[in-house]
């Protein structure tokens, strides 16, 4: 059998991340995110990992690739102009929002421009109804009058969004075919976002619109670069779901990139999850500006249906847009190395969102910065080399920490510089932790019946204390950590999820209906991941569903079979089982009165996706024998909040099965793996770490 | 372990226990079944201590809820009796003037236990669909027609539902299963509260919350107390005109700065009505107290010591109506007070406070009815938001809520609800105030029953007689327009009907604009034309 031969390609915001997989081994660099040319450090990079592996570009078998240009063109606002056409007495949905605040005592609060400005969204007559049927005809008169004024204001792009387009898609099919005059991209909001919630869809086709032009320009370009290199292998994008598509689809659909650098991450933690056979994980990815915490059963992240891009106000929920496409169900706060700390009126340490990102950098890298950092304060708690950080490129002040920490937290509070760095490591750890149980509980699970698994360049410093607090015990630090997504996207299956909102009662259940709803879903997707594999394609379907009366829906996995009408019982059944799972207990029929409420399925969803090859199997092992260790120094340890010493080891000396005592710090090129008193480490014979509660 | 390292455990658990009762809320968000709570956000949260004072409360949530809790745990302890207090209990109430001035607010109030020690209660409130009476309308003469009146008592003992309690529920609202479900929904909130308490209790090893207690006090009453000392010292009197039932209503505010306090008392305020707009002093309190944090102390969280030094004052009046008092539509003159306490504030604040705005909130709540067999009833409720007041550096925002916290719901899932069709929801143009800040703009909604169908609905409006003021020379906005598609005019209040094939037109009101409309800026016209906000 050939090796494999394959490449994986992540442009963050400040690194553009490459993987090269090679059989079993991996070659990978860094390289510092092009802006004006993104393609520019992907070839770059690829140039590198090709020379160390002795291979060439006609080498690759396939190239997959995930970005952030498309979130950037967002947030930045570096999108197309464009026209949107929309149902009349609906012109201003993506404007008004949800007709709320997002401080509700922030009496100066900006709201985000819309994508669309007023003048560029043009109503037109024609509606249907909330049954699907026509109540009023499509206006095409005023559809072909459109077509001058969009030829001669200079748009990019078109986006199509009616009421109700969801459940019939007759009207904006038909405006589509009249529009295509003018020569746009153009994009219809029942094929980018069949979902109900107009704000939502309409804010998603946008959306679609805005980076359609951009997007697709680059991936020509990437195409074609690759292509003089002497690549002749397939480029394949990775999507917020967590599966690949075509580089067409992408570019027909690109508002679905959108996350998939944290989606990449997902599946790396996934694949780890699959290696060691571990069925239930959160996956902690901590970078320079955000930490992204992420629950994985059964080795597959779940997916949500939409989620919010483009925060413009301190991270908050709702200073964003809205962008409901299949997307990797995780939590992201702004937590990250860069994230800075700060004192607020009541004399409470707080930490981020504000980051120093690169430039100037936390107060350590000398480059500036005056204001402390997460990683000020993780050096001051000597977790960090300073002379060994990032491979010793840069080289951190213990002075300029402690000044910062001192100046801007201790003064202020009376606290040591020490005591004021842990302080906030206390607080930005105690946030993750918030943040890990929140979603925990609103995902219906217990976070501490998971096993960690840590990568991202501040995890490991932050891994075990997180675990002492979320009651986990024990939590795995994979090698290649520092380039998790970008070898996440090696392991992601060719897979697509499709959704239709669709309101059925289970006291009338139609099988007939229901199974050809099913039928189009699966076609759909398995057509989109039949472009990019040729081998068995497994179907999942999922019911979103919920109490009649009820605004949030639950997943109910459904069998991938038809129905019989006499299934309606069984999905009732497993919609109280998981009800009862998220809340407590299913709530019909409790007092013994009447038949209780009705139950409803609200979106159907079918995810399809190739089967990827299991990687070899690992066995965790607690460890064979007692690593003692030759260096120690004095560390703050926060359990017992004193000074311990600590064993100070390099990662690389350490064999399969040698188990150091914490608390300890394991070093290595790019980060370091801080082990804290309640907890023992041990060397997995993949190289990962194991972190875990002494006395197991 | 060191002081300093006990300082930071300290802040940590503050941390801890503001999540926990985040929890709580979204737990009751994801639940319910009441449109006003799910979609809206219409809920509060909070945590306790053994004596009864606030802790924690989310920010998920309205501000009507701000303090109206914090008394009512009060009542709860002391009619319930700490003797008769057991692990498992759940207390309710809806009664206006210990709850949250309504009935349609169900607060439950559950003792939390570590042990056999009573470390603290967890408190819920949410609006329910249905309690009975005329529903949720203007036109009760009495409290007493205005549905069931459920006294503070036992919902649970011991884990145990009370039976009788769900049996008279059930025979006097009209959505038996939701409304039972919600109550469910709210001992389950507080249930989850409960649960993560005493998990981070026992990994701390912390036997009460005494010391956290008096650790959050102590610093929120300091941080409170130094911004108010902040204020220039003095009293400003404000007066509001506004709408009523069926004459206008005036209400009037003096905002005076003390030593460590800062004091609202509302007499001036006209008496009370004989409709079912009056509001119990808890709910005027609440939207007193908020208008004054967002001014004074907006970055500080919410909890006994940070809410104290607010206080509010009136003689009995329609903002301070006893028992029996009709107070079925209380948020709508609830809504008003902000913008009654802003404009005294802005006497003493020049320069720092926006124009007035919407206010109220123009909810509508439907009752649909077939005009032919196959045609089906529903009841649909709809919150709509006109324009907010322009901002001393900022135009207002448009249709966006406030003072209420709540949300708009997406007119697919309202047509889902019931037959309705929605012909048209999007801004009102040349509804803002001028200003060299415009006014935000209202909007405007067209409302037909679906073929077959013809419907009555509950007018909750305001700012149809009166206009939002502009400040420091900015003009009024828009006022607002309740009719028929055939031009007949409806009453801002009280049930009225619309007949198959005619459409409900609304206009809400737009936002005051903030200074001289000369020093408006031409970029800023210019745009105004451009986007058809303004149109001449």
């Amino acid at each position: 059998m050939t090796r494999s031969i394959r490449l994986g390609a992540d442009i963050g915001g400040t690194f553009t991340d490459i993987a090269l997989e090679v059989g079993e081994q991996i070659f990978s660099t860094k390289i510092l995110t092009n802006y004006t040319a993104p393609e520019q450090a992907i070839l770059d990079g690829m140039d590198i990992v090709l020379a160390e592996a002795g291979l060439a570009y006609g080498d690759l078998q396939n190239v997959i690739h995930g970005t952030t240009l498309a979130t950037n063109a967002l947030i930045e606002r570096r999108g197309a102009k464009v026209a949107f056409v929309t149902t009349e007495g609906f012109r201003d949905v993506i404007e008004m929002r949800t007709e709320s605040r997002f401080d509700q005592y922030d009496l100066n609060l900006r709201l985000p421009a819309p994508l669309v400005p007023r003048e560029d969204r043009f109503p037109i007559g024609g509606r249907i109804g909330a049954d699907g049927a026509e109540l009023a005809p499509l206006d095409e008169a005023a559809l072909r009058a459109l077509l001058p004024a969009i030829a001669a204001n200079g748009y990019g792009a078109v986006a199509i969004g009616f009421i109700h387009s969801y459940l019939n898609s007759d009207h904006e099919g038909r405006a589509r075919d009249i529009l295509s005059a003018s020569g746009l991209p153009i994009s219809i909001s029942s094929e980018v976002s069949p979902q109900m919630r107009e704000y939502e869809r309409f804010n998603t086709v946008c959306a679609n619109a805005y980076v359609r032009p951009q997007m697709a320009s680059y991936l020509d370009r990437l195409q074609a670069r690759l292509k003089a290199q002497g690549a002749t292998c397939p480029v394949f994008m990775i999507h917020s779901g967590g599966g690949l598509v075509s580089v067409e689809t992408a570019a027909e659909f690109p508002v679905r990139l959108v996350e998939s650098g944290p989606a990449g991450g997902a599946i790396f933690a996934a694949d780890v999850a699959r290696r060691f056979g571990l069925d239930k994980v959160v996956s902690y990815d901590m970078g320079g500006t955000t930490a992204k915490i992420c629950l994985i059963e059964d080795y597959a992240p779940k997916t949500a249906r939409s989620f919010e891009v483009a925060r413009t106000t301190r991270f908050a929920k709702g200073s964003g847009m809205p962008i409901s496409i299949p997307v990797i169900e995780m939590i992201e706060i702004g937590a990250g190395g860069g994230s800075l700390a700060w004192v607020d009126p009541m004399g409470r340490i707080q930490t981020g969102p504000e980051s120093a990102a690169s430039e100037p950098g936390p107060a350590c890298y000398q480059r500036g910065g005056t204001r402390p950092a997460i990683t000020d304060a993780d050096l001051l708690l000597s977790k960090l080399d300073p002379d060994n950080f990032a491979g010793g490129a840069i080289r951190l002040s213990t002075a300029n920490a402690a000044a910062a920490i001192a100046a801007h937290v201790g003064d202020r509070l009376s606290l040591s510089p020490q005591s004021a760095a842990f302080g906030i490591c206390e607080v930005v750890d105690e946030n993750m932790a918030n943040a890990a149980r929140v979603h925990a509980v609103e995902n219906g699970k217990t976070i501490s019946d998971n096993i960690m698994v840590a990568f991202g360049g501040a995890a490991p410093l932050h891994a075990a204390r997180l675990c002492e607090k979320l009651g986990i015990d024990q939590c795995l630090v994979p090698p290649g950590a520092g380039v998790g997504s970008a070898i996440g996207f090696l392991k992601a299956p060719f897979g697509y999820e499709a959704l239709a909102s669709r309101i059925i009662a289970l006291s009338s259940f139609d099988a007939g209906v229901f199974n050809a709803l099913v039928d189009g879903l699966k076609a759909s997707a398995r057509g989109f991941v039949a472009q990019g594999t040729s081998g068995e394609i497994l179907c999942e379907s999922i019911a979103f569903m919920r109490y009649r009366g009820q605004g949030w829906e639950i997943p109910v996995p459904l069998p991938d079979r038809a129905l019989t009408p006499a299934d309606a019982g069984m999905i009732r059944d497993r919609f109280r089982l998981a009800y009862a799972r998220f809340f407590g207990r299913a709530i019909d029929g409790l007092d013994g009165q009447g038949t209780g409420l009705e139950i409803e399925i609200v979106t159907l969803s079918v995810k399809a996706a190739d089967q990827r090859p299991a990687p070899s199997r690992v066995t965790l092992t607690t460890g064979t024998r007692q690593h003692s260790a030759q260096d120690s120094r004095a560390v703050f340890d926060p359990a017992t909040g004193t000074d311990l010493p600590t064993a100070i080891v390099a990662r690389e000396s350490l064999s399969t099965g040698d188990r150091v005592s914490g608390p300890a710090i394991i070093v290595e090129r790019e980060t370091s793996t801080v082990v804290t008193s309640p907890f023992d480490v041990v060397k997995q014979p993949d190289g990962s770490l194991l972190i875990l509660r002494k006395g197991t | 372990m060191t002081d300093q390292t006990q300082e930071i455990r300290m802040q940590v658990m503050w941390n801890r226990l503001i999540s926990v009762v985040e929890e709580q809320a979204m737990t009751l968000l994801r639940t319910a079944f009441s449109t006003s709570v799910r979609e809206a956000g219409d809920l509060s949260a909070g945590v306790f201590d053994p004596q009864g004072r606030m802790l924690a409360q989310a920010v998920t949530g309205t501000p009507g809820h701000v303090n109206t809790m914090a008394e009512a745990v009060l009542h709860f302890i002391a009619e319930i009796g700490r003797e008769t207090m057991y692990p498992g209990d759940t207390y309710v109430t809806n009664d206006p003037w210990k709850g949250t001035g309504h009935l349609h607010d169900i607060t439950m109030v559950s003792p939390s236990f570590k042990g056999d020690t009573l470390v603290g209660f967890f408190a819920c409130t949410a609006h329910v669909v249905d309690v009975g009476g005329r529903g949720f309308g203007a036109d009760g003469k009495s409290v007493y027609e205005e549905g069931i009146q459920i006294p503070i008592m036992k919902f649970a003992e011991r884990g145990v539902v009370n039976a009788d309690l769900v049996r008279i529920l059930r025979a006097n609202v009209r959505e038996a299963n939701q409304v039972v479900g919600d109550f469910y929904s709210l001992a389950a909130c507080n249930d989850v509260g409960h649960q993560r308490l005493i998990a981070m209790m026992e990994e701390i090893g912390l036997p009460n919350l005494d010391a956290l207690g008096e650790f959050i006090f102590t610093r929120t009453r300091a941080a409170t107390l130094d911004r108010i000392a902040a204020l220039p010292r003095g009293a400003w009197v404000n007066t509001l005109l506004t709408d009523g039932y069926d004459q206008p209503v005036k209400l009037q505010a003096t905002v005076e700065t003390r030593d460590g306090s800062v004091n609202v008392d509302l007499t001036g305020t006209d008496g009370i009505s004989r409709w079912g707009i009056n509001v119990p002093i808890i709910y005027t309190k609440a939207y007193a107290c908020y208008a004054m944090k967002c001014v004074v102390a907006p970055d500080i969280p919410n909890n006994w010591a940070s809410l104290e030094p607010f206080t509010v004052t009136s003689p009995e009046n329609i903002l301070n109506a006893p028992f029996p008092a009709p107070v079925s539509l209380r948020h709508v003159f609830g809504h008003m007070v902000p913008d009654l306490v802003l404009g005294a504030l802005a006497q003493a604040l020049p320069g720092r406070i926006l124009a007035e705005g919407a206010g109220a909130l123009w909810n509508i709540h439907m009752s649909v009815k077939p005009t032919t067999p196959d045609g089906r009833r529903a009841e649909i409720l709809m919150f709509n938001s006109g324009g907010m007041g322009a901002r001393p550096q900022a135009d207002g925002l448009s249709a966006t809520a406030f003072p209420s916290g709540v949300m708009t719901m997406p007119i697919e899932a309202t047509e889902h609800t019931g037959p309705v069709v929605i012909w048209r929801k999007e801004l009102r143009p040349d509804s803002g105030g001028d200003g060299q800040y415009r006014g935000g703009l209202g909007q405007i909604i067209e409302i037909e029953p679906a073929k077959g169908h013809m419907m009555d609905f509950s007018a909750m409006f305001d700012r149809i007689g009166i206009a939002p003021r502009g400040r420091d020379g900015g003009q009024a906005g828009a006022t607002g327009v309740a009719m028929l598609d055939d031009g007949t005019r409806l009453r801002p209040k009280g049930w009225q009907h619309v007949p198959e094939g005619r459409r409900l037109v609304l206009h809400l009101p737009g936002g005051g604009g903030y200074g001289d409309p000369d020093k408006r800026s031409p970029d800023a016209r210019a745009d105004d034309l451009s986007k058809g906000y303004v149109t001449k």
